[in-house]
């Protein structure tokens, strides 16, 4: 009570001093840079146990993540989209590749406590995502504590930001988590990736588990948190409405490789890549004219142990050739719009795919 | 061993049961105190062994007779007799004395064991499971053969190569019950490690030691210690039968083992009054096991 | 399968190698010197340094253990200071009256113990029930060599029924299945079996009362299985657990077998040690403890090697 002037201040400026001071590399250096991420989880086979083989979760992931955009990054279960998450935040280790974080190369520039100050993550298990044994205060209030935040002051700011993301502190700061429902749970969760003021937050199908209804007030809350925080997000979803909805660009994953990635609108409209294209047409419709003509895609993923070769899609896409077992497409620019690009041999003039730019060529010629 | 069910089977409770959400908020143990109170099966246990702590306790304030003086000529007298409520030992001492100092050694004897290895079993099965890696193996594998031993005969080799002695039997008893809790710490810990919210923790910066303490010990704490609990009552009958053979108290300190040794000889003379030490730590350990199953089903551990 | 069965089979020898190191301690960790026993009161420097150097401790520990695992593993334990005679002989002659009490007491133990399970399971939260869970705790909790001087006083002293010593009439060492010697086995078999029996019935009812809870029972009776074709989905997914735990209690069966063999007067394995530790005979001790701790490991890797033909996700896996 006797605090006022701190208290006074409105919370998004006490965020968004740290950050514009954590601005290091300036509004034209991507936030996040990510080179050729690879993750393989060893498989222990056989009688002694030794590492035979490898799940290979994130197999040469690069992309970027600009100032203040919201990247989407989808794909069916197992793609590796939730490894490549873990990837950003450190919480799972790289193979190779190399991740820079405005400028700052991690393990380089960068040690591990450096990036969470700038990431955080909101989890997508709204009940594993938050220790039944705290109070939801003392949970939001944990991190600031550790980096030396007074506790009354973390209390302060942990019921701030609980106010903020619509729950009222005088009644969820002492509950615990099992006392909340899944909608408030997701917004603590929210709060909590806030107290720790980051500039990036992934979100590992943060509304997911959520009703419908939840899902479009928690969206709509983070895309207003978003703004007020100044906060570049990372969003995963297998949802490719709310993905939608909410990202800039959207980047689309198969078997640990991106295939297709570039904004929103274009990629919706083109969908240059034949699973991009089956993906999408997977989606139900409301609309009975608007009937899928493409072929939806057909059994389960390939295992990733043991990835087909070359394009990794071939063994279930309808426009499969010689060429997409033999070669690996190269990621190209899809005609007719920026930073749109999607590794496919038919978007590849000199790939030799019949339906490519070059092949139509020949099949014209004949 | 693969084959130890019993211990894989204690499995962490991330998820307390949603239940209609209560005007206050209550901590965890709040409700399975509240569930504990209402099963008389455990309420009634819990008073007897919080009848016989007291005694054995408070034994030396209480007016009995000394444990150690006997009397030649009023040996062995049956139950009932006068002066003496529960009769009379092989070497004329009283049993209701010696009873209730026996209980004070043989419920050390089963209950701080387990205690030592719940502390030491904790530590090495949290460290195994959350940093994991070749620190697991080392440990886990340690446990395995340790595993290879039943456990009474582990604690018959400790003890026999130690020798008789209070102490030797405290020792030999924690290493028995440090793999078993070990074990379990282990694998409880590696299924709260995999939990998001010791991934939000992490990524706060916060120091290894700091993320244990706060988010790890606090959730693995009570599916160990409810295991803990319901070994305190082998951990008795074994501190018992090590005296039984010889191998833990020495005479003639009051142990109900022991007693149950010595008395051996009167079964012919008056087999009830031989059997008195022996129903003791059957009633005791009863009361642990009923005990131990109530808080079990309280906070909604399946077995 | 063939790689879960070498894999369990190479599993056993770090686990036997390991159990052999702790055997091996035994004797290091004992107070003072393990000649106490029997070096002469008044031996000079001189000839305690030679008793030492005849049976090798004077050696480095890690030499000593590789001495003692080649002798071991050509059979010879070395020789009970108490007697003078091979600890390998005097062990193999006792652990084959343990393995027929053990043997006897599995015979009623788990039968009984699962069939209670089932039955408990089955009528879960009847009269039945909570009759056998009782029953089922009463056998968890009791102390077995109280028991066994309970029984003695029951059906020797007072009934005067069956014999309360020994293995056979006269002190008989020698085992035979007939009459005469089976009279003696029922007493220390059935106080052995009853802690194995508490252990399986409580294991067996919660895996019965379990699995009739899940949904996939109410979609086998919904389609109109006859109860008989419900029990055996329920056996099904009832036995690797059960395996596992009957396992577990060979071991209980061989251990707890020391205490009852006392109170009995049996001429087994758990005589042998009570004996040894009396006599604090240490080399008699880690032998009789070694073989019997093996024992229980390849009762253990049977048990295992048994499960995959009771759980098909162990043969596919």
């Amino acid at each position: 009570m006797t605090d006022t002037r701190d208290a006074d201040i409105p919370i998004r400026r006490k965020v968004q001093e740290k950050t514009k001071a954590a601005d290091r590399g300036g509004p034209a250096q991507p936030l996040v840079i990510a080179r050729d991420l690879k993750c393989h989880f060893p498989v222990r086979k056989g009688v002694f146990n030794r590492k035979a083989t490898a799940v290979r979760a994130v197999d040469g992931v690069s992309f970027t993540v600009e100032k203040g955009e919201t990247l989407g990054i989808v794909g069916e279960s197992g793609c590796g989209k939730s490894t490549t998450a873990r990837l950003l935040v450190g919480l799972t280790g790289l193979n190779a590749g190399d991740l820079i974080f405005d400028g700052d190369r991690l393990g380089e520039d960068l040690s591990l406590k450096e990036l969470w100050d700038g990431v955080q993550m909101v989890f997508q298990d709204s009940y594993a995502s938050l220790n039944p044994r705290l109070t939801i205060e003392e949970t939001i209030a944990f991190g600031p504590k550790m980096r030396g935040v007074a506790s009354g002051a973390a209390r302060r700011l942990s019921h701030e930001l609980l106010e903020r993301v619509g729950l009222a502190p005088g009644r969820f700061a002492g509950r615990y988590p099992h006392e909340l429902s899944g909608g408030q749970r997701q917004r603590v969760n929210i709060a909590r990736s806030l107290a720790m003021k980051p500039r990036l937050v992934i979100l590992d199908e943060a509304v997911s588990a959520l009703d419908k209804s939840v899902e479009a007030q928690v969206l709509n809350l983070l895309k207003e948190l978003k703004d007020e925080f100044g906060l570049t997000f990372v969003f995963i979803s297998h949802d490719l409405n709310v993905v939608r909805y909410i990202s800039d660009r959207i980047m689309v994953m198969y078997l640990g490789e991106v295939v297709e990635i570039g904004p929103v609108g274009s990629v919706w409209d083109k969908r240059a890549h034949p699973y991009t294209a089956a993906l999408f047409a997977a989606m139900p419709s409301m609309d009975p004219d608007n009937r899928t003509e493409v072929p939806p895609l057909l059994g389960d993923p390939p295992n990733p142990i043991d990835p087909p070769s070359g394009c990794r899609f071939h063994t279930r896409c309808p426009f499969a050739e010689s060429v997409c077992s033999a070669a690996k497409p190269k990621i190209v620019a899809v005609d007719g719009a920026q930073g749109h690009e999607a590794a496919c041999h038919m978007l590849d003039p000199v790939s030799g795919h019949s339906k490519s730019a070059g092949g139509a060529h020949l099949e014209a010629a004949e | 061993m693969s084959t130890t069910i019993d211990t894989k089977t204690v499995k962490a409770n991330p998820r307390p049961a949603a239940e209609e959400a209560p005007a206050k908020s209550k901590g965890y143990w709040h409700g399975v105190g509240a569930r504990l109170i209402r099963d008389p099966v455990s309420m009634i246990c819990a008073g007897l062994l919080a009848l016989l702590l007291g005694a054995v306790v408070f034994a030396p304030l209480l007016p009995l007779a000394d444990p150690f003086t006997g009397s030649m000529v009023s040996r062995l007298k049956p139950i009932g007799t006068e002066g003496h409520i529960l009769g009379t030992d092989e070497l004329g001492r009283d049993m209701f004395a010696r009873l209730i100092y026996g209980g004070r050694l043989t419920l050390m004897l089963g209950l701080l064991p387990v205690a030592f290895a719940f502390a030491i079993g904790t530590c090495l099965g949290v460290l195994a499971g959350y940093v994991g890696g070749w620190l697991n193996t080392a440990i886990m594998r340690t446990v395995d053969v340790f595993f290879a031993f039943p456990s009474i005969l582990l604690a018959i080799a400790i003890s026999g190569a130690l020798g008789a002695g209070i102490v030797n039997s405290l020792v030999s008893l924690t290493i028995v019950f440090i793999p078993p809790i070990t074990r379990v710490a282990e694998s409880v810990t590696a299924s709260v490690r995999s939990l998001e919210y010791v991934d939000a923790a992490r990524i706060s910066g916060a120091h290894p030691l700091t993320v244990v303490r706060v988010h790890v010990l606090g959730n693995v704490m009570s599916p160990i210690f409810v295991y803990a609990t319901s070994l305190t009552s082998v951990s008795m009958i074994l501190a018992a039968g090590l005296s039984f053979l010889g191998l833990g108290v020495k005479p003639p300190e009051p142990e109900w083992g022991l007693m149950l040794n010595t008395l051996r000889t009167a079964i012919y003379i008056d087999p009830v009054l031989a059997a008195l030490p022996g129903a003791m730590i059957f009633l005791t350990s009863l009361c642990l096991n009923l005990l131990s199953d109530g808080l079990r089903s309280a906070m909604n551990i399946k077995d | 399968m063939l790689a879960y069965t070498l894999q369990r089979l190479l599993y056993v020898i770090p686990v036997a190698f390991g159990v052999s190191v702790i055997c091996f301690m035994l004797v290091h960790i004992a107070p003072g010197d393990p000649l106490t026993a029997v070096m002469p009161i008044d031996a000079t420097a001189e000839q305690q340094a030679a008793m030492r150097a005849e049976y090798g401790f004077d050696r480095p520990l890690p030499v000593q253990f590789a001495i003692w695992l080649t002798n071991a593993l050509q059979g010879d334990l070395g020789a009970s200071i108490a007697t003078g005679r091979p600890v390998a002989s005097e062990v193999s002659r006792a652990v084959g009256n343990t393995l027929i009490l053990a043997f006897t007491a599995s015979l009623i133990g788990f039968p009984l113990g699962i069939f209670f399970g089932f039955v408990a399971g089955i009528f879960k939260d009847t009269l039945i029930d909570r009759a056998v869970t009782a029953f089922a705790i009463t056998g968890v909790s009791v102390p077995n060599y109280w028991l066994g001087i309970v029984l003695v006083v029951i059906f020797s002293v007072t009934l005067g029924w069956l014999p309360s010593m020994g293995a056979g009439p006269g002190g008989s060492t020698n085992w035979a299945w007939d009459y005469e010697h089976l009279r003696f086995i029922i007493l220390p078999a059935v106080t052995l079996a009853v802690v194995p029996m508490g252990i399986v019935t409580r294991t067996v009812r919660a895996l019965v009362g379990d699995i009739l809870s899940q949904d996939f029972i109410g979609a086998l009776k919904a389609k109109g299985l006859s109860r008989f074709g419900v029990l055996r989905h329920v056996v099904r997914n009832v036995t690797p657990t059960t395996l596992s735990v009957v396992g577990l209690q060979l071991g209980y069966l061989l251990g707890g077998s020391i205490l009852i063999e006392t109170v009995f007067n049996w001429p087994g394995t758990g005589f042998l040690l009570s004996n040894a530790i009396f006599q604090r005979d240490l080399p008699l001790l880690q032998g009789t403890i070694l073989v019997l701790a093996l024992f229980f490991v390849f009762a253990n890797l049977i048990v295992d090697l048994l499960q995959p033909l009771v759980d098909p996700r162990i043969k596919r896996g």
